[in-house]
Parts: structure tokens; C-alpha cells; sequence
């Protein structure tokens, strides 16, 4: 009999910078990594429930998404397939659907224009809308946590659990939790934060930043109540295929696709 | 050539992209001779039920005549719901009333939207489905679901059962995304075309 729980997504991110994968240390050092169309059907192929393509360096650069290199990763991928950075515009946002996407994620634009999220919800559907969040609160309570704009570099003085909510109600269809904190340094998701955010909002909410190992990804589902987790370095340089990580979620309890 | 029914609801390019890497000559259109031309006809549709309102405005008759000339028929998400009497969602605007039944939203015991990877139950003989297992992971994004009636050929449980896939004659329908639900969903879409 099919279980009643929905499975909880594993989704790879490909950090782009000028059409390579890289993979940096909380926003720095940037590490290449390989060819995105390559490594997002290779992610999608190993089990991957989903691929999610950031242009790290567009809003710092004032560079646009690179269409062609969505186009050509989109080309053959089968599961749901996001996109963010460098999406400022309605216009930017249909582009990126037009080359293949199924998901647009925002940041800096939507904190900018909180329009901008209804824009797109109106023409594309909520679906389509993921409102990325960085947050960052060091050892300080999770009401403190801030939202960061720019690769982290700007603050904005907004409050992320604020945010989510504002996104929301404004008709973001996920939620795509960073924590600023933890990107980068496997030490694990900041899971007090996503278990605050997820459960202020009736959006999925994808936990991001410190990936490390299984258990870290065991412990967002449980404590941390994601609906789904993203990584990428632990992905791309083969420290963990997708098959292995979610056979030990499965064995953990948690619900998983599972074709094998 | 597959008509792929385009009214403004939303992105048609994954759909097409897939029926492309079948092997499928698909084109998404809002022109009723195209449609009129077309040996089969997909309708996708995302987001809230009243963008069927510009179906019904612009595209009622020319879909439903097609359907009625026994052309296979696939509705996805919105698109399938359309296929049913309405939606509480939009009560102003009908659907197709080709099968009986009004969409709802989940109930309260659950979370809502129903975004993700869930399982199909799938019952037997259905022509769309062949192949396809009881227990396959497909992709759904969507906050109303249409009910468990006679022609469901397939059943998620998400709060309680809802039709995950229907079926009569020439008309399809799906509730989760075929474009995004990877050898499951292809599987399904090669079916189709091979109608």
C-alpha cells in the first residue's frame, strides 16, 4: 500500500558562476566544479529529486542569468528544475521559464520590489515562485535572524521569519531558507531557524547552507520540519551519491522517492 | 502533431520539451485550427481554476468538439480539473462536466499546497498508466484535487484519497506533472502518444 506521506524532496544545487559549477566556503573561495547541464542530469539520473541552478554572482556583477546554460541543462531533465539569481524582472522570470524552467528563485529583486512576487505568481502560478532567503543570526535567537542580500554581503534589517511570512501571503510558493551561518562549513543545517520558518508558513520550506553528512539531513527533516533539503558541494564531489544518502533516510524513517 | 493547448495559465515549455525528447511533433497553440488540425491534444494549467475562464471564452468549443471527435484528450493539474464540473475554488467558472464531481480544496489536516513527490495507487486497465506501478513516485504541485469517481484509474493519499489520474474512452487526466515526474512521468506521456 502507498504510504500516506509525502516524500521529502533531496535537491541538488548547481552554484553557477560565467556557465561553471562552483562550490564555495560561505560565499567565498569559489571552487570549480564542473559543467552544469552534465552535473544536473548526472544529480537527476543518481536520484535526485530535484535541481536547483543559482547564479551565485549575478546580483553582485549586475550579470543576468545565463538563458543558454538553463537552456542546454534543462534540454533533458525530467524532474522540477529552479532557477535563481539575476531575476529582477517579469520579463528576466519569463526567459528563464521559457528556456526550460519550473521554478524561478528570487532574492535581492523580491526584497527590492515585493511586487515582484505577485507579478510573477499572477502570470506564472504560485508554483513557479520560490522566494530565496540568507539569513544569518550567529549565536543569537532565531527571531533575530536577518535576511541578507548580495551573496550575503548587505544586510537588509529585515527579519527572515517576517519575510517568509510576507512572502508568502504575497504568493511565494516555497520558501528557500539559507542560512548564512552554516553555508558552507558541513557542520549542519541550522535546524531551530528552519523549523521556525516552516512552521510559520503553509509553503514548503527547503533548508539550505551546512550540509555535511546523512545525519545532518535526518536531523532537518526531523527537528528542523523541511519539506525538503538542498546541498551542493557534498553532491558534486562525490562525498555522498543520492542513492547511498537516501537509502540512510529511509532507514531513519524518513519518507523518501524511491525508485531502485 | 500534438496541440498543446496554451491560454495563458502558465509555462507550456516542459511539456513540450518532453513530448520533443519522445520523439513527438507538439506545438503549443491558442489557435482553434490548429487544434482542429492536431491528432492529439494535451492541456496543461497551473495556478488558481479561474484562468479556466479564458479557456472557456476562447477555447471552449474548439477543445471540446476535438474531445468529442474521439481525439485522445490529456488534461494536466488545472487541466484535469477542468475536465470535471468545477471547483470550489472558482464556483463562477465550469468546467467541462466531463466528469462528474467538483474539486476541493485539502482539508485542514494537512498541509496545503501539496507540493511534491507522492505515490500513485494505481487500479487496473488503465491505457494511460500501463506500465506504470502502484507505489511509482510522481511529481504534484497544487492546493485542490478532484474526487475519487468511477473513471479514477489512479489515487494519491494526501489527507484522504484523491483522483491522481482519470480516464474514459479518449479523455485523460492527471493531477501531478508528467513532464516533471521523471521515468514515471515520461512512461505515461510515451503511452499517450502512442494512442
Amino acid at each position: 500500500m502507498p504510504s500516506e506521506r509525502l516524500a521529502k524532496r533531496i535537491i541538488a544545487c548547481l552554484d553557477v558562476d560565467a556557465g561553471r559549477v562552483v562550490k564555495g566556503v560561505q560565499f567565498q573561495q569559489l571552487r570549480y566544479a564542473g559543467d552544469p547541464a552534465e552535473l544536473a542530469l548526472a544529480h537527476a539520473s543518481a536520484g535526485a529529486d530535484e535541481i536547483v541552478l543559482l547564479d551565485i554572482t549575478a546580483t553582485a556583477e549586475a550579470r543576468k542569468t545565463l538563458v543558454e546554460t538553463v537552456r542546454r541543462a534543462a534540454k533533458d531533465l525530467f524532474v522540477p528544475f529552479t532557477v535563481g539569481g539575476g531575476v529582477r524582472t517579469l520579463e528576466d522570470a519569463a526567459r528563464i521559464f521559457d528556456a526550460g524552467a519550473d521554478k524561478v528563485s528570487i532574492n535581492s529583486a523580491a526584497l527590492a520590489n515585493p511586487a515582484l512576487i505577485a507579478e510573477i505568481a499572477g502570470r506564472f502560478g504560485s508554483q513557479a515562485v520560490s522566494v530565496a532567503i540568507d539569513a544569518r543570526r550567529g549565536a543569537e535567537p532565531v527571531e533575530t535572524a536577518e535576511v541578507f542580500v548580495s551573496g550575503g554581503r548587505t544586510a537588509t534589517g529585515k527579519k527572515a521569519l517576517q519575510w517568509a511570512r510576507e512572502a508568502e501571503e504575497r504568493g511565494a510558493g516555497e520558501i528557500l531558507l539559507t542560512s548564512m551561518d552554516r553555508d558552507g562549513t558541513g557542520a549542519g543545517f541550522d535546524c531551530e531557524l528552519t523549523s521556525a520558518i516552516a512552521s510559520s508558513v503553509l509553503i514548503p520550506v527547503i533548508a539550505s547552507g551546512g550540509a555535511g553528512n546523512a545525519q545532518h539531513f535526518v536531523e532537518v527533516f526531523s527537528a528542523g520540519r523541511a519539506d525538503a533539503a538542498l546541498a551542493a558541494s557534498i553532491f558534486h564531489f562525490g562525498t555522498h551519491a543520492v542513492a547511498d544518502l537516501k537509502q540512510t533516510l529511509l532507514r531513519a524513517g524518513i519518507p523518501m522517492r524511491w525508485s531502485c | 502533431m500534438i496541440a498543446i493547448v496554451d491560454y495563458g495559465a502558465g509555462n507550456i515549455s516542459s511539456v513540450k520539451k518532453a513530448l520533443e525528447h519522445l520523439g513527438a511533433d507538439a506545438q503549443g497553440t491558442s489557435d482553434p485550427a490548429v487544434i482542429a488540425a492536431a491528432e492529439k491534444i494535451i492541456m496543461p494549467g497551473v495556478g488558481h481554476f479561474s484562468r479556466c475562464q479564458l479557456l472557456n471564452e476562447q477555447l471552449r468549443i474548439p477543445v471540446l468538439s476535438a474531445i468529442k471527435s474521439r481525439k485522445p484528450f490529456l488534461g494536466i493539474c488545472v487541466g484535469m480539473q477542468w475536465l470535471f464540473d468545477g471547483s470550489t475554488e472558482a464556483p463562477g467558472t465550469p468546467g467541462a462536466a466531463l466528469f462528474s464531481g467538483e474539486c476541493s480544496r485539502f482539508p485542514a489536516s494537512v498541509k496545503s499546497p501539496h507540493v511534491g513527490w507522492n505515490q500513485l495507487e494505481v487500479r487496473p486497465g488503465s491505457l494511460l498508466l500501463k506500465g506504470v506501478n502502484s507505489g511509482a513516485f510522481v511529481y504534484y504541485t497544487h492546493s485542490y484535487r478532484a474526487p475519487v469517481i468511477d473513471e479514477t484509474t489512479a489515487c494519491t493519499n494526501y489527507g484522504d484519497a484523491f483522483s491522481a489520474a482519470v480516464e474514459r474512452g479518449n479523455i485523460f487526466g492527471v493531477q501531478f506533472h508528467p513532464e516533471k515526474s521523471a521515468e514515471a512521468g515520461l512512461k505515461i506521456l510515451e503511452n499517450f502518444c502512442a494512442l
